[in-house]
């Protein structure tokens, strides 16, 4: 894009290099951009090396798959973007809290994790906010968690109710706070690692891809081509558990018994591949700057491909029962819909963007590793309901499954590891990795000791909790457990 | 209904035959009950502690202690050792009743008690608990979860997770606990009916994990509430998890050495 720096998935860039206009011209070029011709994949505030704070955007290009950069520098208060770039809303929400910058004339201006400031001001107590409220006779509110009835992380759930149906749901997180992206600013040291593969536990793969590219880009380190396949295997072994996991748990909430019980039992299979390959069903500790801890070798290939004909054999038994079954297709179709221009409009990712037909997928859009080399089709489907997003997850299972296939049969050469130097001082990089809940990004910035002046991260989760609560409107309150496991998003990930 | 029996017929019986068999197969890679042989230590080294992300292994007179509860299993300690002092071995049975007795050191080479009286005689055939997640990364919540498929099949002793903490016999919890979650925990806990017990499941919920020392979290459950058991890991194997609760409400026997 004219005027902007336009880079690619995770490059190193000197933050000096990064164009920076006013604050005014800066908004207009978003105004422009987005949601037309470009997706806000970040909007954040950073520290800049002259001291002053700066708006950062990165924008990817609808048209053309780009990436590019603008910076703004900005004081205590701008006018905010969210009343012409609905994509900006959360993101704004979160600078003013942790950074005290007001974007006047927000139009919903409250706190999203209840955290502190970076300054050190404490936030408000969790749960007191000025909650959205519908008047009229007869309407009610429905207020749930943070504690909820399942073995699932907490969130606070108000939905506005006439009868039956949803008016309104708002979401008001911050309960798994702990505080990952301050620590990570003193690194990266001994626990950095560990913070990133707990930023989301189920998706330490999906994060630590895109750690790990980031800090080789910095720091000019180029992987094997054999440990950027163990990596995609792994990636693919990833998404392949939460998304059999999934469909089991969409079947569960509508009662068919069934494929709930056998994918339960199913995603297991898959972890404990990831756990023949690292020890840990997680994939903990795999994943390292400069390449992988554990290798393939003939032998682990050939078990892992027996596994895994096993596992295509059982989901595809459990699954297509589900789909067959009239009962499921009656509850899943029609419920939670997202239509392709709100999907657009509030910028939704991953597999909830392409059960609206948004053909978005960084292994697609940004490829990065081994995926520069293994095309994996984009799964889209239409509806932007329920059904949409759990076919989705089937067709994405399948893909991986030929993925994995075509990847251990004919595993790459290479060493595992690469030696990783020292990062250079006032470097920025943006890394993009596809997590079985879509887009996960990255933004690493460096001082002028090569520590970091920030590390941003956006989980897919960030963009889709606004998704959720559009799925719901108008919908019965009964629905709600189904809509909310269609999209499965997560909490620690949001929450940070 | 036909296409759901010959479904049922394929998917097989997958129930494991644990406790009464053999413990399910675990992966090679498997990091297990540290193993510390204090006499291969060499004096004044210091490289394993340096190491470690959480402040779990401590080098002491005479050789080094690692506290399960603070470890991520993460093996930068055995890595960092040239002499092989510290090995992670494949004994899963991590858990114990008394905070101070996941401290590995030469003189505790195996699994520490986890039996409480009180939980034998009310809760070894019927044990329903409240989960709560406090700030945890999701995984210690899925390990915890994965009890309940028919793979591991924790309702075959009883044990099961319920909705409401009215019903339950104790809490299971994950995560640091965050401040954010401080109250809604501490609620949650009044809720259920005495006598309870509360289990701290995962490195954060037993020490604070990775995020010890956070002003954002307290450093674990037993900061807020009186804890019954823990089960350390990062997170935990589902079985290190079962066989926790199995030998606490005295399901299946103490280890010899215990």
């Amino acid at each position: 894009m004219r005027g902007m720096l336009s880079v690619y998935n995770a490059q190193a860039v000197r933050i000096s290099d990064c164009p920076t206009l006013s604050v005014e011209a800066f908004s207009e070029v978003l105004v422009r951009e987005v949601p037309g011709r470009s997706r806000l994949v970040a909007l954040l505030a950073a520290p800049w090396p002259d001291g002053s704070m700066h708006l950062l955007a990165v924008l990817a290009g609808l048209a053309d798959d780009s990436l590019s950069l603008l910076a703004a520098p900005v004081g205590s208060q701008y006018s905010s973007l969210t009343p012409a770039v609905t994509q900006a809303h959360w993101f704004e929400r979160e600078i003013a809290e942790v950074w005290g910058i007001q974007p006047l004339g927000h139009p919903w201006l409250k706190p999203i994790r209840f955290q502190a400031s970076a300054a050190g001001n404490p936030g408000p107590a969790i749960g007191i906010t000025d909650f959205f409220s519908m008047q009229g006779e007869e309407v009610h509110e429905v207020a749930v968690g943070p504690v909820h009835a399942g073995v699932i992380e907490p969130g606070h759930f108000r939905f506005q109710c006439h009868g039956e149906t949803v008016h309104h749901l708002e979401i008001s997180l911050g309960y798994q706070h702990r505080g990952v992206e301050r620590a990570l600013r003193s690194g990266p040291d001994r626990r950095t690692q560990h913070y990133i593969e707990t930023l989301a536990g189920d998706t330490s793969i999906g994060h630590a891809s895109a750690w790990c590219r980031a800090m080789e880009q910095l720091a000019g380190t180029r992987v094997s081509p054999r440990a950027m396949a163990i990596r995609g295997i792994a990636a693919e072994l990833e998404r392949l558990a939460n998304h059999i996991g999934d469909l089991g748990a969409l079947a569960g909430d509508v009662g068919y018994l069934p494929t709930l019980s056998f994918c339960g039992r199913i995603r297991g299979d898959a972890l404990n591949m990831t756990a023949l390959i690292c020890g840990n069903r997680f994939g903990r500790g795999l994943l390292m700057p400069g390449g992988v801890a554990q290798d393939i070798d003939g032998e682990l290939a050939h078990t892992l491909l027996g596994r895994l004909d096993a596992l295509e054999s059982d989901t595809r038994g459990a699954v297509e029962l589900m789909f067959r079954a009239p009962s499921v297709l009656s509850r899943f179709e029609g419920v939670g819909t997202v239509s392709a221009a709100a999907a657009r409009d509030i910028g939704l990712v991953g597999p909830a963007a392409r059960a609206s037909g948004l053909e978005i997928d960084v292994r697609q859009n940004f490829p990065y590793g081994i995926y520069r080399f293994a095309y994996i089709p984009v799964c889209t489907g239409a509806g932007g309901d329920c059904f949409a997003r759990a076919h989705v997850r089937w067709m994405e299972v399948q893909r991986s499954i030929e993925f994995l296939r075509e990847q251990l049969r004919q595993l790459p050469g290479g060493v595992l590891q690469q030696p990783m130097g020292n990062l250079p001082p006032d470097r920025l990089a943006v890394s993009l990795s596809e997590g079985w809940r879509g887009e996960i990004v990255h933004v690493a910035m460096t001082d002028s000791r090569g520590m970091y002046r920030l590390y941003k991260v956006i989980d897919p989760s960030f963009h889709n909790w606004f998704g959720l609560a559009c799925a719901l409107r108008n919908q019965q309150i009964s629905d709600f457990p189904l809509c909310n496991k269609s999209f499965n998003l997560s909490y620690c990930g949001h929450d940070l | 209904m036909l296409d759901v029996l010959l479904t049922r017929l394929k998917q097989k019986h997958r129930t494991m035959a644990y406790p009464a068999g053999p413990s399910p197969e675990l992966p090679p890679r498997f990091a297990g009950r540290p193993v510390i042989a204090a006499e291969l230590c060499s004096e004044g080294c210091r490289e394993c502690a340096a190491v470690c992300p959480t402040a779990a292994v401590q080098a002491v007179a005479g050789g080094v202690r690692l506290d399960m509860g603070r470890c991520l299993f993460c093996r930068a300690c055995e890595r960092s050792c040239s002499r092989q002092a510290i090995a992670f071995g494949k004994d899963h049975r991590l858990s114990a009743g008394r905070r101070e007795d996941l401290i590995v050191g030469a003189e505790r080479p195996a699994a520490a008690p986890a039996r409480h009286a009180l939980a034998e005689r009310l809760f070894k055939r019927s044990f329903k608990l409240r989960q709560v997640s406090a700030g945890g990364c999701n995984a210690c919540e899925a390990d915890s979860n994965v009890l309940g498929t028919l793979a591991w099949d924790m309702g075959r002793f009883g044990i099961q997770f319920v909705a409401s903490p009215r019903h339950a016999d104790g809490l299971l919890i994950t995560g640091p606990v965050t401040r954010n979650m401080l109250l809604a925990l501490k609620k949650t806990y009044e809720a259920v009916p005495s006598p309870k017990v509360v289990i701290a499941v995962g490195a954060c919920a037993v020490s604070g994990g990775c995020y010890a020392g956070h002003p954002e979290q307290c450093d674990g459950a037993a900061a807020v509430l009186p804890v019954d058991l823990f089960i350390p890991g990062c997170p935990p194997h589902p079985l290190t998890i079962l066989d926790g609760l199995l030998r606490f409400i005295g399901r299946i026997p103490e280890a010899a050495a215990g």
